[in-house]
């Protein structure tokens, strides 16, 4: 009697293995498909009209032909501006959240406040930097303005992807340091941020495929709808891939005309995004094993 | 005078006591074995030596814990290089992310030493004290991590006797690894012992018989039994201390 049971009971957790196993397959496989497709459909209907000149031309004709070259341009500026500001801050502050401030009301209140930050819509900080660096600050529709207004939206990417890297970091390596008559800082510099870096690089690349495709926050503060030349400084308009593909697909001259740059320009943006993060993750390898090393 | 003591130690976790009215004595040159079960505070005990357990949030320290007769824990206290004259080791090997070399150099040079010629000589002499030199010294600019457990291990050590220190603390050194490296670390820590005073966490019954000259068995936070090694493992004055190191609990 008890083996039929214990036959039966085998069989059964066995089915229900077999189909937790092909549900859970399916999804994922379900998840790369979507992805597939997505990325197909951008590039059979964007690569016809990628060449070196649409990548390195002016727009002409009212945005119908021609490049999108400031486009390119004005994105590389605001990613790398919104950086460096956001990085260092994000870093140094997930230092000091994680390394200096004990557990308690201070750093809960911290924290909490982060994902606030992180909650908001990226519209509210278009706005919200249009009347502090624009209006107040009296930066202007600027590079400086949007960089800002960019970096304060991926601040708190930045400082929990840090934050997260330095909580892995075991104990004992710091316990060790300190053992030795370290300071804290000499500690955090010279032991802790090295085995870090390479999970501190992650957010960098969060943070860069963010800045990169927003355009809400540029939409008040930086982006231009047609510029005929490209920036000089930090304090001129720049055009940007997002906000670009948005005005050639709703308020073109003729947006009929103009779709097929609307999908090169989507394909170029896509392309970006991924080459800084195949860059990115060639840094991190590349830092990860230099840790090794030092 | 002792070279360690222990006045009236009381330690709080939050609301849980983990060790209770400790009192102890240790001699300079000796190796004294902290002994007890899992969570009986032996290791909590250790930290106090170098005030490793301030790391912690919600602690509370009473009592007072004197290192050639000064109170560490009074205000005032220079608790870095109280620090440098208190060596760690630790459970698990744990060298730093950098080259050999740099592992053992790493405590001089945070501690404001730049002159290349005297680190090198200490670099040296360090890991030759542990007898590790003739396994490394061709690649000394090579990561840390491309040696065996073993070996990290007696790294970390030497890396601790660089700075020079008077005291090594030893928090379950040889548990992570194989009996052949244990041999070697504990015929080590006989070696040191002339020069160092030696603090050692064990579960290993057996090692705290082997290394040490006196032995401490802790039971939930308290002192159980503290005396000669010998006399602790053939003849213990309380039954608790009989019945654990029988192996009857723990």
């Amino acid at each position: 009697m008890k083996t039929i049971n214990e036959n039966k009971l085998a069989i059964s957790k066995r089915r229900s293995q077999n189909i937790a196993f092909f549900l859970l397959g399916f999804l994922g496989y379900f998840i790369v498909a979507i992805l597939l497709v997505i990325l197909s459909f951008i590039v059979i209907k964007g690569f016809s009209v990628i060449s070196w000149d649409f990548i390195t031309k002016m727009p002409e004709e009212g945005m119908t032909k021609g490049g999108i070259y400031p486009a390119i341009i004005g994105t590389l500026y605001l990613v790398a501006g919104s950086m460096l500001f956001a990085f260092p801050i994000g870093v140094l502050a997930a230092i000091y959240m994680n390394e200096y401030v004990k557990d308690g009301f201070v750093k809960k209140f911290i924290k909490q406040m982060t994902n606030n930050l992180s909650g908001i819509p990226s519209i509210v900080f278009g706005l919200f930097g249009m009347s502090l660096f624009v209006n107040k600050l009296g930066f202007g529709d600027s590079i400086l303005a949007g960089s800002l207004t960019l970096g304060l939206l991926v601040l708190p990417i930045v400082i929990r992807t840090t934050e997260e890297a330095l909580k892995a970091v075991e104990d004992t390596f710091r316990q060790a340091s300190l053992g030795l008559g370290a300071s804290k800082w000499q500690t955090t510099r010279r032991v802790v941020l090295p085995i870090a870096f390479p999970n501190i690089i992650t957010g960098l690349i969060l943070s860069v495929g963010r800045v990169s495709g927003e355009t809400a926050p540029i939409l008040f503060t930086v982006a231009a709808y047609f510029l005929p030349k490209l920036p000089t400084s930090i304090f001129d308009q720049a055009m940007a891939l997002p906000y670009h593909l948005y005005v050639i697909s709703t308020s073109g001259t003729n947006i009929e005309e103009s779709r097929p740059i609307a999908y090169g320009t989507a394909l170029v943006l896509v392309l970006i995004v991924l080459i800084t993060n195949l860059l990115a993750n060639a840094l991190r390898k590349f830092f990860g094993k230099k840790v090794k090393m030092n | 005078m002792q070279k360690l003591e222990s006045r009236h130690i009381n330690v709080h976790y939050g609301t849980t006591q983990a060790l209770k009215d400790i009192n102890i004595g240790i001699d300079a040159n000796t190796v004294t074995a902290l002994i007890g079960p899992s969570g009986c505070g032996k290791s909590t005990y250790l930290r106090l030596f170098n005030r490793m357990n301030d790391l912690i949030d919600g602690i509370k320290i009473e009592g007072q814990i004197f290192v050639d007769g000064k109170d560490i824990y009074e205000k005032g206290t220079n608790v870095d290089s109280l620090r440098k004259n208190t060596g760690m080791v630790f459970q698990k090997p744990n060298p730093f992310p950098k080259t050999i070399f740099e592992n053992v150099a790493y405590g001089l040079r945070v501690n404001g030493i730049t002159d290349q010629k005297f680190i090198e000589e200490r670099v040296e002499t360090s890991i030759q004290q542990v007898v590790l030199w003739d396994e490394v010294k061709d690649k000394l600019k090579k990561s840390a991590f491309e040696l065996s457990g073993g070996q990290q291990q007696r790294l970390c050590i030497a890396r601790a006797l660089a700075i020079q220190p008077s005291i090594i603390l030893m928090d379950e050194p040889t548990s992570a690894l194989d009996p052949i490296s244990t041999a070697k670390i504990e015929e080590l820590i006989h070696e040191l012992k002339t020069k160092y005073t030696i603090v050692i966490v064990t579960h290993n019954m057996q090692q705290a018989a082997r290394v040490s000259d006196h032995t401490a068995f802790f039971y939930l936070g308290e002192l159980v039994e503290f005396g000669i090694t010998k006399e602790i493992f053939t003849n213990p004055k309380r039954e608790k201390t009989q019945n654990y190191i029988t192996g009857r609990f723990g």
